[in-house]
């Protein structure tokens, strides 16, 4: 890690407001925030959704939206040069020359229709005289130096031809060709995998070390600041709440709210495993898969194998985990099971009962059997239905009276503790934490003997989180239900799974009991992945690196 | 994309076949008798039954759509039941004025509509933006005729900028074919543009709240370059295509504008055709529209791979 030896200061940020509106008494999103960024440093800027990270950077790059949020007090000074008053013709100026910015979606960032290589180009032709030639040179140059293959190529390529971490490589080259004193980085690996994660850490810190840019790191996950910080602050309600070098916060946090923050963080260390029981299998999947035709009229059919050969046991209250990265066919598996999709091959039986080849109609009584939670409890919850009616609605469908379904509705939103007039509210009116209960409450309503949660944690924030994590184990323990849980996070995976399978490419490479997979794995992908996974080296919740906790 | 084109336009052929099909039993399945129309209201039954056997009408209906199919395959559209003239002859000389004003209407429109539905976007929520779309209410709600009257009224009644109506071929020069065209075109395009503005300023407020549109800001890019290169280009495919659907609109008011200025075009040659009950001459020009329909939904769909490389043909 580069210690920050020079005082120069790049980004000094002293009392900044920003306000919802220009009115004086609006309300305020950034809340009288100080703080500095060196050179050759990275500070990470943590905090949970809504804390006011992102709106803290885009006000430095002065892209808020204007009129919308305003900033009314403090100062933002970039090597000296007051931000807050500078024009809009000088702000463009600065903008790739002094400070750059790299996003969260490398999906979304890059203009689709316009080659990448064009798009670094744009920058050269703004800022520099460079002739054509020099300016091709440069951008080769320059995607040589973020890592990336066959850079010419690439350069010719449009932005869906590239895999996530290509395009976040040219987010970088693009931020980086004019090297900035500045580089904001807002949550740029969060979109993707782990493996693909560690290198773009490791790229940007290079490229720091190599050019000594002053990087101010957005983040919410704590393994990434612990791989990449040299100094953290924490962000609370627009507010900072603490900052200080890395070792000091993840030591010894002087707040409360920062310590419940990494005691939220699951352990990579699995949770100490659960007596093997012998009861009943509900769930089994034999030899599935999902293969994927692409027809059409004239041209050749091509063929996707999604997943393969999958094959899983779960046992009455048990937890059976599926981990793997994007791509690997862990939610084709899942959705194959709940019979979302047809499988092409294989079978599952669901509480002895072969279901795959079971028609829409005589499906439906085994239905109830199995639920699924989905990853976004923003997109999951029809917004214009209450929430009774959307609990209620499959034991309505099921025959039961409808009087009774909604008192039933009553009953599960108290078992996943939600206020019982929760029941006349529609979902905008929650939380994505609460929303998520909601998600849980309505598989729940059909009394099912298998619960699939297809990343149903990864769209919150650690503490909430950690609250859905201990509803659900409460859950499986009162009403003995079995899970199967879909994540690409090793933490969650570690925390709640009896079991775990790690697939790769639609097939399963390893199999067995969390608390093996997980501590001694036999298959090198799997080594790989738990390498991947940032901030292994830290026990967050104990305060102390992993090294210590052993001694 | 050869390939492509090749299998588009291959596709496109059962399309003008149920087309065809359509229209000649629409046509031959409706009320009234072509021979009695031809023939007169004092007609006796022999002319009658002389008429329908020269012109085949008494063939069995597949008879007569075979008949007339192979014709048609031979670029014959048949005789015009009233003039007796062929109808290849007749459509000829009157495409000129009806292209002239299609074409000019749709290349003013897009002249005209882009620029104001961007800049509504861009001025979203200012007295700009409701301008814009005040006038695009405006475009939708008065009728193309009235348009077309009150233009007459002001801009060559009163000002005698331009004639009343008429129309010169481009082939006794430049300035006369022009002048006659100006004010067909404007009318004509009226609604066209409100459809394009509304349709733009759509399309691109959706656009501007794009992640990309920020990483350009972000680049320290212009205005008009975040305008044009990032955001316009991505708003621009429900934009074309609302551009191909209001062919149809164009269409239409082709034939209203052709009768307003007096323009000998083929829109009221369809019209004259539809009250005299001249079957061939209706089906050959519901042939032709649909035809250009069909050309126009494809020259979209090229456009699509064009503007759009992740649109994979």
């Amino acid at each position: 890690m580069t210690a920050a030896n020079s005082t120069n200061v790049v980004l000094d940020i002293n009392n900044l407001v920003v306000g919802l509106g220009r009115k004086a008494d609006a309300h305020r999103i950034i809340d009288d925030l100080s703080l500095q960024v060196r050179e050759g440093e990275t500070l990470c800027l943590v905090g949970e959704s809504g804390s006011g990270k992102s709106v803290t950077s885009l006000t430095v790059m002065g892209l808020l939206q204007k009129g919308t949020l305003v900033p009314s007090g403090g100062s933002v000074k970039l090597v000296g040069e007051e931000l807050l008053t500078a024009s809009d013709r000088r702000l463009r100026q600065l903008r790739a020359t002094r400070m750059a910015m790299i996003f969260q979606e490398p999906m979304t960032a890059l203009n689709p229709v316009v080659h990448v290589g064009r798009q670094i180009d744009e920058v050269l032709r703004a800022h520099t005289d460079l002739d054509a030639r020099a300016r091709q040179q440069k951008i080769l140059a320059m995607m040589e130096h973020v890592r990336l293959p066959d850079v010419e190529r690439i350069f010719a390529s449009y932005p869906h031809r590239l895999s996530g971490g290509q395009r976040q490589r040219i987010m970088i080259a693009m931020a980086l060709v004019l090297e900035p004193k500045l580089l904001i980085a807002d949550e740029p690996t969060t979109a993707l995998d782990v493996t693909t994660q560690k290198q773009i850490l490791t790229l940007i810190r290079d490229l720091q070390r190599d050019h000594g840019t002053a990087v101010l790191f957005i983040t919410h996950d704590m393994g990434v600041v612990a791989e990449i910080a040299d100094r953290v602050a924490v962000m609370r309600h627009g507010r900072l709440v603490e900052s200080g070098p890395l070792d000091d916060v993840l030591r010894h946090p002087k707040m409360e709210y920062t310590r419940n923050l990494l005691s939220s963080v699951p352990s990579l260390v699995p949770r100490t495993p659960r007596p093997e029981t012998s009861e009943p299998v509900v769930l089994e999947a034999n030899e599935l898969g999902k293969v994927y035709r692409e027809r059409s009229m004239f041209g050749k059919a091509r063929e996707v194998a999604a997943a393969k050969d999958v094959t899983l046991t779960l046992r009455k209250g048990r937890t059976l985990g599926i981990v793997g990265e994007s791509g690997s066919g862990k939610s084709t598996v899942a959705r194959c099971i709940v019979r979302l999709i047809d499988p092409t091959s294989g079978g599952v039986r669901l509480a002895g009962r072969e279901i795959s080849d079971l028609s829409r109609r005589l499906l439906q009584p085994h239905r109830k059997k199995i639920q699924i939670i989905f990853q976004d409890p923003y997109r999951s919850l029809n917004p214009r239905v209450t929430v009774g009616e959307s609990i209620a609605e499959g034991p309505i469908n099921y025959g039961m009276p409808r009087k009774d379904a909604l008192a039933r509705a009553r009953e599960l939103l108290e078992l996943v503790h939600l206020p019982p007039d929760a029941i006349s509210r529609y979902p905008h009116q929650f939380s994505g934490g609460q929303r998520q209960r909601i998600a849980i409450a309505r598989a729940l309503a059909l009394d099912p003997d298998v619960l699939v949660a297809d990343e149903a944690v990864s769209a919150l924030d650690v503490s909430v989180q950690a609250q859905v994590l201990d509803l659900l184990d409460e859950i499986q323990k009162r009403l003995g239900i079995a899970l199967l849980f879909i994540t690409h996070d090793l933490r969650v995976a570690a925390q709640i799974c009896d079991d775990v399978a790690v697939m790769q490419h639609g097939r399963i490479v390893e199999q067995g009991p969390a608390a093996e997979v997980l501590t001694n794995p036999q298959q090198a992908y799997t080594r790989a992945l738990l390498d991947a996974a940032p901030g292994r080296g830290w026990d967050f919740a104990n305060f102390r690196p992993v090294s210590e906790a052993a001694e | 994309m050869l390939g492509y084109l090749l299998r588009r336009i291959l596709a496109a052929i059962p399309v003008m076949g149920v087309v065809a099909l359509f229209v000649f039993l629409l046509l031959r399945l409706t009320p009234g008798d072509p021979a009695a129309i031809l023939a007169g209201d004092n007609a006796t039954p022999e002319q009658l039954e002389r008429i329908r056997t020269s012109l085949g009408l008494n063939e069995p209906i597949y008879i007569q759509f075979y008949t007339w199919i192979v014709k048609l395959l031979h670029g014959d559209l048949g005789v015009s039941l009233i003039s007796n003239k062929p109808i290849l002859e007749m459509i000829g000389p009157r495409l000129e004025p009806s292209i002239s004003v299609a074409l000019a209407t749709i290349i003013l429109s897009i002249v005209v509509a882009v620029p104001l539905g961007v800049i509504a976007a861009w001025k979203h929520g200012t007295w700009i933006d409701r301008f814009v779309m005040g006038l695009s209410v405006l475009g939708f709600s008065v009728p193309v005729f009235v348009i077309g009257y009150v233009l007459i009224q002001i801009f060559a009644i009163n000002l005698h900028w331009v004639p009343v109506q008429g129309f010169r071929s481009i082939s006794a020069g430049f300035g006369p074919f022009f002048e006659r065209l100006i004010l067909p075109t404007c009318t004509l395009s009226f609604i066209y543009v409100a459809l394009i503005a509304r349709m733009t300023r759509a399309s691109m407020l959706d656009v501007l709240g794009e992640d990309y549109v920020r990483t350009a800001r972000a680049k320290g890019i212009g205005e008009t370059g975040v305008l044009l290169r990032h955001a316009l280009r991505n708003a621009a495919v429900p934009v074309i295509t609302v551009i191909g659907s209001g062919f149809a609109l164009l269409i239409s008011g082709v034939v209203v504008t052709e009768s307003v200025f007096n323009l000998p075009g083929i829109g009221r040659l369809t019209v004259d055709a539809v009250l005299a009950r001249d079957y061939p001459v209706i089906q050959a020009m519901i042939l032709l529209t649909s035809g250009i329909y069909v050309a126009v939904n494809l020259l979209i769909d090229l456009a699509y791979t064009l503007l759009d490389p992740r649109i994979r043909y």
